[in-house]
C-alpha cells in the first residue's frame, strides 16, 4: 500500500508542474490588456502605461511565471489586477461557498443515488426499476439551470420560502445553509440520476458473477449476498464516477452560481476572464486542476482500499 | 380613562408605525466594482456605488445634470479666467474623523495629474498648472489657459476629494466625506453603506443601503419578483419591463443616460474614408427599427454625438433619415454600386449584439455585407479601440459631454478635421455661456454633416423600483446612484 501511495504522489507532482506551465502559457496568450480594460475609453496612453508598470505587466514572461509559481509554493498567489487585493484571500472567501456547495450537492447525490440504484438493481424489470430508469433519464435530460429557474419561480417567487439567490455569509449558518439548498438540489439532481444508473448497472454486473451464484448456493439469501459481496465489488465504477462528479461540482457550478448569484469560484473565474485579471484566472484554474488531481489521487487510494488486488499492480 | 386609552392606542400606533417604516434599502446592480477607488479606474460600478454617497468633489452633479457646489461652498474666478479660488465648507470631516482641509484638495488634484497617475480621466486635470493651499479652507487652482468647463470637470467621480491618511487602503476601505460611510464588502455579493451621522450637509434619510450584485438577467428578474431587492438599477432584461409595469408593487423608471450609442466607422480605412460611403451607411440605418427591435422601444433617436436632454442639443436626425434608395444612390456615386464587404465588431452589451444583427440586415438591403464578430470587452479594446482594426463597430459612449473625442485624430474612429479641432480648442477656453452653447451646436452640426459615424440613439436607463421607494434618480447625468435623498413613503 505504501509503495503504491508513493508512486501516486510522484505522478501527482509531475502532473502539477505540467499543469502550471500549460495554464500559464494558455492564459498569457489571450489577447486583451488588463490595464486598458480597467481604464476605459477615455484614458490616455501614458495613463495605461503607468498602470501596466504598477501592475508589473512589463516584466518578462519567464520572470512572471517564476514569481507566480514560487509565490504559490509559499501560499502567496499574488495580487489580483482588478480587485487589487491578495488572490489567495479572494479565492479563500469564494471556496467557503463553492466547497460546501459541492459537498452538499455530492452528499445529496449519494443519498439519492445509492438507495435508488440498489433498489432498481435488485428489483430488475419491476415497475420500480422501470420508474427509476424513466426518472433518471429525465433527470439527465433536464438542463440544471432551467430546473433551477423553475425552483426559483416556485419556491422564491410564488411560495416565498427561499430567497431567489444570494449568500448571507456563514455568520448565520442556518441562513447560509438555506441559501445553498436550492442550488445544491439543482446541482445534485442530474448527478444523482447519472450515479443511480451507474450503481444499477454495476450492481447488475456483479450480481450475475459466478461467485454470487456460489454464495447463493452456499445458502446466503439474496440480500446477504448483495450486501456482503456484490455491493463492495460494484463500488469501483461508482467511486470513479463520484470522483469525477466532485471535481465537476467544484468547478462546474458556474451557471448555477450565476442563476442564484452566489459569489463562488465559478463566478469569480467567469468575471476574471472578462476583466483580463490574468493572475486570478491562472490561480483559480490551477487550484481547480490541483483539486481534480487530488480527488483522483484520493479515488486511486480508495480503489486500493476496496480492491486489495490493485495495491500490488500500480 | 378614555383619554388614557386613546393615548395608549396612539402611542402603540406610533411605535408599530416606526417599527414598520423601512430605513434600509437593497439595490440590485449588474456589475460589481472591481475595487473602491473612483480615482483610478473607469469602471462605472465604482461611481454608481460611491459617487456622492461616500465620496464628494469640490463640485457635484445634480439629478438633472447641472453642476452644483459640493465641498466648495463658494468660488471665485479671476478676470483672466485662469485662477479659481475655492472656499471649502467649514466643519467637513472624513469618515475616519479627520478634518477636510485645503491640503486634502491639493493632494487629490496633484495625485490625479501626477506623472505616474492612473486616473482614467487624467485629461480632466491636464490644464491645471498648480494647486495651492492658501489657508485651511481656501484652495487656489491656477490653469495654464482659461477653461470654460473646469467646474464641470471638478464634478466628475474621478475628481473626488480623498485624504492622504487613508489613500493606501482606498481600494478596499474607502474613506470619504459623504452622507454615507462604507461599512462592508462581501466580494462577489454585496457592498453595504451606513448613514454618516456627522455629515456636514443634509443628513441621509436612510440608515443603511446595500448594493447587491446580480449579473444574470433571469436572476435579476427573480430577485426583483421575490422582493429580495427593492430596486434594480439599469434593469438588464428589457423584455420583462412590461410585466413590471403591470404589477402595482413596482414602478419602472425610464430615463436618459449620457450614452450616445453609435455605429462607429473607421474614418481612415477604405471605403469609410469616403464621405459618400459614410453618408450612405447613415441613410441605410432605420433607427426606430433598432430601438424597437433591440431595445424594446426604449431610447431616443439622435443625429449627432450629443445628449438630447442637454440644453445645447439640436435635433439633427434629419441629416441622416432612413432612405435605402438614397443610400444605394450614394454608394453608386462613390463607385460602389455593387456594395462592399466590411467587418462589424460587437462588444458584449445587448445594444451592440442585438442592434448589430438588425444593422447588418439593414446594410445588406443596400448591398453592404458585414462580417459580424462578437468580442469580449477586453478583445474589443485590444482590436477595435486600440488596434483600430475594424470597419464598423457599435458602442455607447457613456461619458458626459464627450463630443471632444472628435477632436482627437488618434481616437479609434480616426476622424481628423482641423476645423473641428480648432473649434473644440476655442470651446475649451471660452467662458461665456451663450457662446459655448453656440459652439457646441456648431460642433454637433459639423460631425453630423460629415457623417463621421452613424448616430443611433441615446441609451435609455430603465430601472425597476419598489413603488414605495422615492428619490431614485430617473436619469443618469453621470454614473451615479445618489442615495442622499432616497426614502420610503408611508
Amino acid at each position: 500500500m505504501l509503495r503504491y501511495a508513493i508512486k501516486r504522489v510522484g505522478s501527482l507532482a509531475i502532473s502539477l508542474i505540467v499543469a502550471s506551465l500549460v495554464i500559464f502559457a494558455c492564459i498569457e496568450v489571450i489577447p486583451g490588456d488588463p490595464a486598458s480594460f480597467m481604464l476605459g475609453l477615455n484614458a490616455q496612453p501614458d495613463t495605461v502605461a503607468a498602470l501596466r508598470e504598477e501592475l508589473g505587466l512589463n516584466a518578462s514572461l519567464a520572470t512572471r511565471y517564476l514569481s507566480w509559481v514560487t509565490g504559490m509554493l509559499s501560499g502567496d498567489f499574488g495580487t489580483s489586477y482588478t480587485y487589487r487585493s491578495p488572490v489567495a484571500e479572494i479565492i479563500g472567501d469564494r471556496l467557503w461557498i463553492s466547497l460546501p456547495l459541492a459537498l452538499i450537492a455530492l452528499g445529496l447525490t449519494v443519498l439519492i443515488a445509492f438507495p435508488v440504484g440498489i433498489l432498481a438493481a435488485t428489483k430488475r424489470g419491476s415497475w420500480a426499476d422501470m420508474s427509476v430508469m424513466g426518472a433518471t433519464q429525465l433527470g439527465i435530460a433536464i438542463p440544471n439551470f432551467w430546473f433551477a429557474m423553475l425552483m426559483v419561480l416556485l419556491f422564491a417567487i410564488n411560495l416565498r420560502w427561499f430567497s431567489a439567490g444570494g449568500f448571507p455569509g456563514w455568520e448565520n449558518p442556518a441562513a447560509a445553509l438555506k441559501a445553498l439548498t436550492l442550488p445544491a438540489i439543482a446541482l445534485a439532481l442530474p448527478q444523482a440520476s447519472i450515479l443511480a444508473r451507474v450503481m444499477r448497472s454495476a450492481l447488475l454486473d456483479t450480481l450475475s458473477e459466478d461467485y454470487i451464484r456460489t454464495c447463493r448456493a452456499k445458502g446466503l439469501t439474496q440480500r446477504q449476498a448483495l450486501w456482503r459481496h456484490a455491493l463492495r465489488n460494484a463500488m469501483i465504477p461508482v467511486l470513479t464516477i463520484i470522483g469525477l462528479q466532485f471535481s465537476f461540482l467544484l468547478a462546474g457550478a458556474i451557471i448555477i452560481e450565476n442563476v442564484f448569484y452566489l459569489p463562488g469560484l465559478g463566478r469569480l473565474v467567469f468575471q476574471a476572464i472578462s476583466q483580463r485579471d490574468l493572475i486570478m484566472v491562472e490561480s483559480v484554474v490551477f487550484l481547480l486542476v490541483f483539486a481534480v488531481i487530488m480527488v483522483n489521487f484520493a479515488v486511486d487510494l480508495a480503489y486500493a482500499w476496496v480492491d486489495p488486488r490493485l495495491r500490488g499492480r500500480a | 380613562m378614555t383619554r388614557w386609552i386613546l393615548g395608549t392606542v396612539a402611542a402603540t400606533a406610533l411605535l408599530t408605525g416606526a417599527a414598520i417604516a423601512k430605513t434600509d434599502v437593497t439595490i440590485g446592480l449588474q456589475l460589481e466594482p472591481p475595487h473602491l477607488d473612483p480615482t483610478s479606474a473607469a469602471a462605472g460600478a465604482i461611481d454608481q456605488v460611491l459617487y456622492s454617497n461616500v465620496f464628494e468633489g469640490l463640485m457635484r452633479f445634480a439629478s438633472d445634470g447641472s453642476v452644483i457646489n459640493g465641498l466648495a461652498e463658494d468660488w471665485d474666478i479671476s478676470e483672466d479666467g485662469k485662477t479659481y479660488t475655492f472656499k471649502l465648507h467649514r466643519g467637513v470631516k472624513f469618515h475616519d474623523g479627520t478634518d477636510l482641509d485645503s491640503a486634502d484638495v491639493k493632494f487629490s488634484l496633484d495625485r490625479a495629474r501626477a506623472e505616474d497617475s492612473v486616473n482614467a480621466q487624467k485629461a480632466l486635470f491636464a490644464n491645471i498648472a498648480s494647486v495651492e493651499a492658501v489657508d485651511p479652507l481656501t484652495v487656489k487652482v491656477t490653469l495654464t489657459a482659461p477653461q470654460g468647463n473646469f467646474l464641470f470637470n471638478m464634478a466628475w467621480g474621478d475628481a473626488v476629494i480623498v485624504a492622504p491618511e487613508s489613500i493606501d487602503d482606498i481600494k478596499i476601505k474607502p474613506i470619504g466625506t459623504g452622507a454615507f460611510k462604507f461599512d462592508d464588502w462581501k466580494q462577489g455579493d454585496s457592498i453595504t453603506l451606513v448613514k454618516n451621522a456627522d455629515y456636514w450637509g443634509d443628513a441621509a434619510k436612510l440608515d443603511k443601503a446595500t448594493f447587491k450584485f446580480i449579473s444574470e438577467p433571469t436572476a435579476a428578474f427573480g430577485a426583483m419578483m421575490a422582493e429580495d431587492v427593492d430596486a434594480f438599477y439599469s434593469y438588464p432584461a428589457p423584455e420583462n419591463l412590461a410585466q413590471f409595469e403591470a404589477d402595482p408593487r413596482f414602478t419602472v423608471l425610464a430615463g436618459n443616460t449620457e450614452g450616445e450609442t453609435i455605429l462607429a466607422m473607421n474614418n481612415k480605412q477604405a471605403p469609410f474614408d469616403n464621405k459618400l460611403v459614410r453618408e450612405a451607411v447613415s441613410h441605410a440605418i432605420d433607427r426606430q427599427a433598432i430601438i424597437d427591435g433591440a431595445m424594446f422601444g426604449y431610447g431616443t433617436p439622435i443625429g449627432s454625438h450629443f445628449a438630447p436632454h442637454n440644453p445645447a442639443y439640436i435635433d439633427l436626425t434629419g441629416n441622416s433619415e432612413y432612405d435605402p434608395e438614397k443610400a444605394k444612390a450614394l454608394l453608386a456615386e462613390a463607385g460602389m454600386a455593387d456594395g462592399f464587404k466590411t467587418t462589424l465588431k460587437l462588444p458584449p452589451p445587448s445594444y451592440a449584439r442585438r442592434g448589430g444583427e438588425i444593422i447588418a440586415a439593414q446594410l445588406r438591403a443596400v448591398g453592404i455585407e458585414t462580417e459580424i464578430s462578437n468580442l469580449e470587452w477586453a478583445q474589443w479594446l485590444e482590436q477595435a479601440f486600440r488596434g483600430k482594426d475594424f470597419g464598423l463597430t457599435i458602442v455607447s459612449h457613456t461619458e458626459p459631454m464627450d463630443i471632444g473625442i472628435y477632436a482627437r485624430p488618434d481616437y479609434y474612429f480616426q476622424y481628423d478635421n482641423a476645423d473641428l479641432q480648432k473649434l473644440m480648442a476655442d470651446f475649451d477656453v471660452e467662458a461665456d455661456g451663450a457662446k459655448r452653447t453656440e459652439m457646441l451646436q456648431q460642433a454637433q452640426t459639423i460631425i453630423s454633416e460629415d457623417y463621421v459615424n452613424a448616430y443611433l440613439f441615446q441609451l435609455a436607463l430603465t430601472s425597476v423600483v419598489n413603488a414605495k421607494l422615492q428619490g431614485i434618480w430617473p436619469d443618469a447625468p453621470t454614473q451615479a446612484i445618489d442615495l442622499t435623498a432616497v426614502s420610503w413613503s408611508e
